[in-house]
């Protein structure tokens, strides 16, 4: 048998059956849904006269239209009636198809691709599939996750399968060790800074090497969220004893024997050492920066001692322009230091950076200290209800909330601003999300994507600030 | 979905070319939780005086009295006649669940855009493509007859006019296969429910812990 990667081995269990041409049918093990992408596919569903395939596979929470203010109306606490219809629709359908639902006001309830992880939902080995490109995600404990259209929810409810062809192998290798105040998040903007946000087209992407390694698990989680940033649908972490031990004592982990069995199972779910990729990226990670994006793609981001680029000093004219109409769009001057860029709103929060580690972490720099008079609001939302809970029992929100934060329930919102949580016209905000993409946060905002300890010192600061200047010794 | 064997029904013309799925469609219906109920909101733009929103009544906006679907003689149209490049635009799968909500099962036009002809399949719409010239002649006679029909049909590939001489198209012999009996990619995958029960009974025994209903 030929050497395989990770990705070789968890599309080679699911393959349910091959066309000649290569279009293939794979198993589907899990489904996450959210009220968004898909009310149409349970439409579909009923005007088919058609049956989910495995009810039990199926996981429901709403998040993007949920308030992050006040919940004690409930439903009724979201005042958009648009969006309440679609979240009072994702829990009617969840009830008519007997489908698992994590409803607004249950602990459990919050981002998708946080809450997976959290309840064992998504395990090592398993394929995932959610209406949003996020899920990647899921990737960073093993599993084979791919974000899909609302045509393929429908086909996933109702034949536990996949229409798909194989992807190419890519491995991005990180090698070396972090500096101190270095995060998976600047890890992640420095792989896609480095090979562009269509670096990875067609690829499922692996993240090997030692700063993987040693990463949490949710650093992971951080890292292979951004997977589809830098272009792939799939990022991937091998299974180690860290994600052995992560995925243990979940809620929809499995118990005893099965434990046993599965754990001997996940212990292969890592590349063969002879194995093939088509495309193989290294990085020295001992040498990676904080980072901070400046422009309107996350492939345009800098050191934090960096200088935003000039389009005059960029030979090629299409680039230059591109610089340009980013420079136009953020406001900004060719030239300018990161650091003199100021941060008028601050989000810490989304898929990306919203699990207790990103709390501890921001914490740490907020603690003892205040927000800058010229922040016009900085909010800490959780992913999830039962990292919310965990963050108050540790006394964070208590940190947040003297350094000047407002202390926000589950939910994605000012990621993009689907809910009221919305970036005003012309404001920078240093945030923790995924996408600088114009109008992303708000008609008109300007988001610039990085760590929660940098949106933390920035928020003190007022503006961008290397958080490594705000880091006591010790640690 | 279903089966499109042969029709024959009333054709409206849209005589202009590049409509794209914004115009279709309008973006501030995508919110919409439906696939179902996109048809009153077809082509909103330009089929009502004012801007339509996702919770208006439709019944009580003002008409564009002179748009081609607002006028008497095309009500219940099933085909619609169209320019070059139709479908132009954002991939929006709800621009073929609008037409279809409306009651269009097939539209003919010289050209199509790439993912809207697509869409159009996944959603039991036949999207024909036929010469410009005849594309010509046939909104001349639409223009011309009031209560102009064709009958299309998918079995010989060919489109009948009123007076009997016939039209023969070509389309992509899956996809013919596909519309003839009705299947979409969900209706196919599940003709394949044994090789998927197959890979779920030895999936089983290799990692029971996937199946929780076990
Ligand atoms: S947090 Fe943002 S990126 Fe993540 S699922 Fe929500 S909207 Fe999408």
């Amino acid at each position: 048998m030929s050497a395989k990667t990770l990705y070789d081995k968890l599309w080679d269990a699911h393959l349910v059956r091959e066309e000649e041409d290569g279009t293939a049918l794979i198993y589907i093990d899990r489904q996450l849904l959210h009220e968004v992408t898909s009310p149409q596919a349970f439409e579909g569903l009923r005007m088919a006269g058609r049956k989910p395939w495995r009810i039990d596979t199926n996981l429901a929470t709403p998040d993007h239209n949920v308030p992050t203010t006040d919940l004690t109306g409930g439903i009724a606490s979201i005042k958009d009636p648009v969006s309440r219809i679609q979240v009072e629709t994702l829990g009617m359908n969840a009830r008519e198809f007997g489908i698992t639902e994590f409803a607004m006001g249950d602990i459990r309830q919050g981002i998708v691709h946080v809450v997976g992880p959290e309840e064992g939902a998504t395990l090592p080995g398993m394929t995932v599939v959610c209406g949003d490109s996020h899920t990647a995600t899921h990737g960073a404990v093993g599993a084979l996750a791919h974000g899909i259209g609302t045509s393929e929810v429908e086909h996933v409810l109702a034949t536990q399968c996949l229409i798909q062809k194989k992807m190419k192998n890519m491995l991005i290798c990180v090698e070396g060790q972090l500096q101190k105040g270095v995060t998976p998040k600047d890890v992640v903007l420095a792989i896609i800074g480095k090979i562009g946000t269509a670096g990875g087209n067609g690829h499922a992407i692996e993240f090997g090497g030692q700063v993987f390694r040693d990463m949490s698990i949710e650093g992971r989680l951080t890292v292979c969220n951004m997977a589809i940033e830098a272009g792939a649908r799939v990022g991937l972490v091998a299974v180690d004893e860290k994600t052995i031990e992560y995925v243990q004592g979940r809620p929809y982990s499995p118990k005893g024997d099965d434990w046993d069995r599965a754990v001997t199972a996940w212990m292969d779910l890592k590349s063969d050492a002879d194995a093939h990729f088509d495309k193989v990226v290294e990085l020295d990670g001992s040498v990676i920066e904080p980072q901070v994006s400046w422009g309107t793609s996350p492939e345009m981001v800098l050191d934090v001692n960096g200088v935003v680029p000039d389009p005059a000093k960029e030979s090629d004219a299409v680039k230059a322009d591109g610089i340009q109409r980013a420079l136009d769009y953020m406001g900004l001057k060719p030239n300018t230091a990161i650091k003199d860029i100021p941060a008028e709103y601050v989000f810490i929060g989304s898929c990306t950076n919203s699990r207790i580690e990103d709390f501890r972490a921001a914490a740490q720099v907020l603690k003892g200290r205040k927000i800058a008079n010229s922040v016009e609001l900085a909010l800490a939302v959780p992913g999830s209800g039962l990292v919310k809970q965990q963050a108050e029992a540790e006394g964070l929100d208590k940190i947040f909330i003297e350094a000047g934060f407002e202390w926000r329930n589950p939910g994605c919102s000012m990621c993009l601003a689907m809910n009221a949580d919305k970036l005003p016209a012309g404001k920078h905000c240093a945030s923790t999300s995924n996408r600088n993409f114009e109008g992303r946060q708000g008609a008109g905002g300007r988001t610039h994507l990085v760590s929660p300890e940098m949106a933390a010192a920035a928020a003190v600061a007022g503006h961008f600030v290397d958080v490594r200047d705000y880091l006591q010794g010790g640690e | 979905m279903d089966k499109i064997v042969k029709m024959t029904a009333l054709v409206a013309p849209m005589d202009r070319a590049n409509v794209d799925t914004d115009a279709i469609i309008p973006k501030q219906f995508l919110k919409s939780i439906k696939r179902t109920g996109f048809g009153p909101n077809l082509f909103d733009e330009w089929r009502y005086e004012d801007v339509g929103q996702p919770d208006s009544d439709n019944s009580n906006r003002p008409l564009r009295k002179d748009f081609v679907l607002n006028q008497s003689r095309y009500q219940g149209a099933k085909v619609l006649l169209a320019r070059e490049n139709f479908g132009c635009g954002s991939s929006r799968e709800h621009a073929p669940w609008a037409l279809k909500d409306y009651g269009f099962d097939v539209v003919i036009a010289p050209s199509f855009a790439d993912i809207f002809f697509n869409n159009c399949f996944k959603n039991g719409i036949m999207p024909l493509v036929l010469d410009e010239a005849i594309v010509d002649g046939l909104f001349q006679a639409v223009f011309a007859q009031e209560g102009y029909v064709l009958t299309v049909d998918l079995e010989s590939q060919k489109i009948i006019k009123p007076s009997g001489e016939e039209i023969p198209f070509e389309i992509d012999a899956f996809r013919r296969h596909c519309l003839l009996n009705g299947l979409d990619d969900i209706g196919l995958t599940l003709g394949h429910q044994s090789d998927i029960k197959a890979y779920e009974a030895k999936r089983r025994q290799e990692a029971p812990w996937l199946f929780s209903d076990a």
